[in-house]
């Protein structure tokens, strides 16, 4: 009872008895109108009929009087399927008719009268049902002619006949018509709902099943497919990052934990303990950085930052960032070009952009440095700030080692180092930050080939001079 | 220095204070925003070393009502929220510095100093002097001795920032963040090299350096020779 219950529930079943009703009333309204209508047609055939026979009868009345009237009447009453006939004195004494039986009084009053009568020719006659007309003749005898209205109403029994029958049909019909659509959506609907449960319980593959049908279900199974694929990917995102996580945080802090035991262990003098304690700084300095770097990606996607934006000039945080690392690029026999020469107006944060550009500006000093050649033109490192349609490009360009094309997804991701790196120190961040950072002002981070080496493009939404922080 | 730390963990509280007396200063500790306030109303304190997070009154609240009694005793914030934009809040409350933690307390130093010394007054000096190093703020000029040292702008800046701390320690987040106006922190040690630019312009050939090396702290212009 209760899948039955939950069939009665479900909205396709709703839905399919609103119908229901919906159409039992439209049919009831359009047999009720023909049956009206059928009914007021065969009243004025009738009245037709019996309007011209009375001015038929009047004419022979005043011809031949009370007298020929009478053998008229009694003549044509007696034909079998007559209309009906009465002649009556004024004192309601019947001279000639087929009509018996009349409620008292009616004979006294004029006009059409729809009344119940019963035939002479029948002695234990039911009582039947007419459309008569009295007329009052000038001389004070009555006179009564009407139809019988057996046939309307034979007629009119069909038609409320025809409308029961179908009023039966449509509600059979609609009922099981919407018990069997209920289940059907019912089946898939349960259908998706195990599909989910599943998935709730854990299995994220799971897919609801698609009909191939195309319907409104289908489009709802397709687009939470779509949806279930996303959130997949994120999750597998997220736990290849905490698995990132704990790898590039519990290293450094199994070093740390080793050294300081060590240095119980097998430390002799103060020296010894110094540079133990010492060590130990440097590795929980670098494992803040690690952290305060997760702590920043993290809140730039969540997009956090983004109460912080101003107007700036793109190229101005150029010329900063490039005016801050140039010495260090020198000392490492690079040169370090700045070409931003025209305003970059740009919306955002200015701090964050800058440590972005920087974060670009320090990967191209460190991998570019160890593969400086005799060649001059490997040397350089180019930082540009520049419109482009609509957008502002910050451009570092090195002629480094660069990233394989194939590689160039996935450096963007949280700890993930090139093999060849490595040896280079590095968190493995900077590139997701660059990327988060350009993600929260609705940009992106490109990377290219420089022909040799690396093009890395922060692209940001042009910010426009008229914008009023 | 009279120092009032305002901090609600009793560990990191006493760890600090401890290390002030070690280095000479007095320091005195506040466990909560209410007490904190109660002490720092009577303005005898040189700098006030406030968590951003305190039970009772919170960091920023402590640090309003103080300026809004007129107390411009100069604030350092501590907060374990390190990001740009609690930063700015934090500036913006009335605090005057800004440290996260996990900070080291060389870096806590320094910055304490700096606040400390910057009541003492020596921003109106329009000419600093360090032993025969004379930096002129009016004029852009840098002399040692005789001979005219030709800066760039940002060497310049880098110089007077240092000259203006003479003699205390000076950090390379200070020196980011003042001469700079950067608060991230660069990957490679970028300031570093530009000391070492700077150093190369002002003591190479001199048999006195100014410019010294603190190690694992900072940097500190001071004359070696007194």
């Amino acid at each position: 009872m209760t899948a039955l219950g939950k069939l009665f529930r479900t909205t396709a079943f709703k839905l399919t008895l609103v119908y229901l009703v919906v159409f039992a009333l439209f049919a009831a309204f359009l047999l009720g109108f023909f049956a009206w209508n059928t009914r007021r047609l065969v009243n004025e055939q009738i009245v037709e009929s019996v309007d011209a026979e009375i001015t038929g009868l009047i004419t022979q009345y005043e011809v031949g009087g009370i007298r020929r009237l009478v053998i008229i009447i009694d003549t044509r009453a007696r034909r079998p399927g007559s209309n009906l006939y009465l002649i009556a004195t004024n004192a309601g004494e019947t001279l000639a008719g087929n009509v018996g039986g009349l409620p008292p009084g009616l004979l006294q009053r004029t006009g059409w009268i729809e009344t119940g009568y019963r035939r002479l020719d029948e002695t234990e006659g039911a009582e039947h049902r007419a459309l008569v007309r009295v007329f009052q003749l000038p001389s004070g005898f009555r006179m009564l002619v009407g139809r019988d209205l057996e046939e309307r109403d034979r007629l009119y029994g069909v038609v409320i006949a025809a409308g029961r029958w179908s009023a039966a049909i449509v509600v059979i019909l609609g009922l099981t018509g919407g018990f069997f659509v209920a289940r059907r959506v019912l089946r898939r609907v349960d259908a998706m709902t195990e599909t989910a449960q599943t998935i709730m319980g854990g299995d994220l593959s799971g897919r609801l099943p698609v009909a191939g049908s195309g319907d409104e279900l289908d489009r709802l199974a397709v687009n939470l497919n779509a949806m279930l694929e996303r959130i997949e990917a994120l999750m597998h995102g997220l736990k290849e990052v905490s698995d990132n996580i704990a790898h590039d945080l519990k290293t450094p802090l199994t070093r740390l934990r080793n050294r300081c035991e060590e240095a119980l262990r097998t430390g002799r003098t103060e020296a010894d303990y110094r540079r133990a304690l010492e060590s130990t700084i440097d590795e929980s300095e670098s494992l803040i950085r690690t952290f305060n770097a997760l702590l920043m990606i993290a809140r730039a996607e969540s997009g956090q930052a983004r109460e912080d934006m101003t107007d700036f000039d793109a190229s101005e945080v150029a010329r900063g960032v490039g005016e801050l690392y140039e010495p260090l690029a020198e000392e490492k026999g690079l040169v370090l070009e700045v070409e931003a020469v025209a305003p970059a107006p740009v919306r955002g944060n200015r701090e964050l952009v800058s440590q972005a550009l920087a974060n670009l500006v320090d990967n191209a000093i460190k991998y570019a440095a160890p593969a400086v050649s005799a060649d001059d033109a490997s040397r350089h490192i180019v930082v540009k700030a520049e419109g482009e349609g609509d957008r502002v490009l910050l451009t570092v360009g090195d002629h480094g080692p660069g990233i394989p094309e194939s590689m160039r997804r996935r450096v963007i991701e949280r700890f993930v180092r090139l093999e060849q790196s490595r040896s280079v120190p590095g968190s493995g961040l900077g590139l997701s930050l660059v990327s988060a950072v350009a993600h929260l002002h609705g940009g992106e981070l490109r990377l290219e080939d420089n022909k040799p080496g690396l093009r890395a493009i922060i692209a940001l939404p042009h910010g426009g001079p008229q914008r009023a922080g | 220095m009279r120092l009032l730390i305002v901090e609600d963990d009793r560990d990191a509280a006493e760890y600090i204070v401890r290390a002030f007396r070690e280095v000479g200063h007095v320091a005195d500790h506040a466990a909560d925003g209410e007490e904190g306030l109660a002490m720092a109303m009577d303005d005898s304190y040189d700098v006030l070393i406030i968590d951003r997070m305190l039970p009772k009154r919170d960091g920023l609240s402590l640090i309003g009502e103080l300026r809004a009694k007129g107390i411009e005793t100069p604030v350092l914030i501590l907060s374990a929220l390190g990001q740009v934009d609690d930063r700015v809040k934090g500036l913006r409350a009335g605090g005057d510095d800004y440290l996260p933690k996990p900070y080291s307390f060389s870096e806590l130093l320094a910055r304490v100093d700096a606040l400390g010394r910057r009541r003492g007054g020596r921003t109106e000096e329009t000419v600093y002097r360090v032993g025969d190093l004379e930096l002129d703020r009016l004029s852009h000029t840098v002399r040692r001795g005789a001979e005219k040292i030709d800066l760039q702008p940002r060497e310049f800046r880098l110089l007077e920032y240092l000259m203006k701390h003479a003699g205390q320690v000076v950090t390379r987040t200070m020196l980011l963040e003042n001469v700079w106006d950067y608060h991230f922190d660069p990957q490679t040690n970028v300031i570093d090299v530009h000391i070492s630019r700077l150093r190369s312009k002002i003591d190479k050939g001199h048999a006195q350096p100014l410019l010294h090396t603190v190690r694992g702290a900072g940097y500190m212009v001071r004359d070696g020779a007194r």
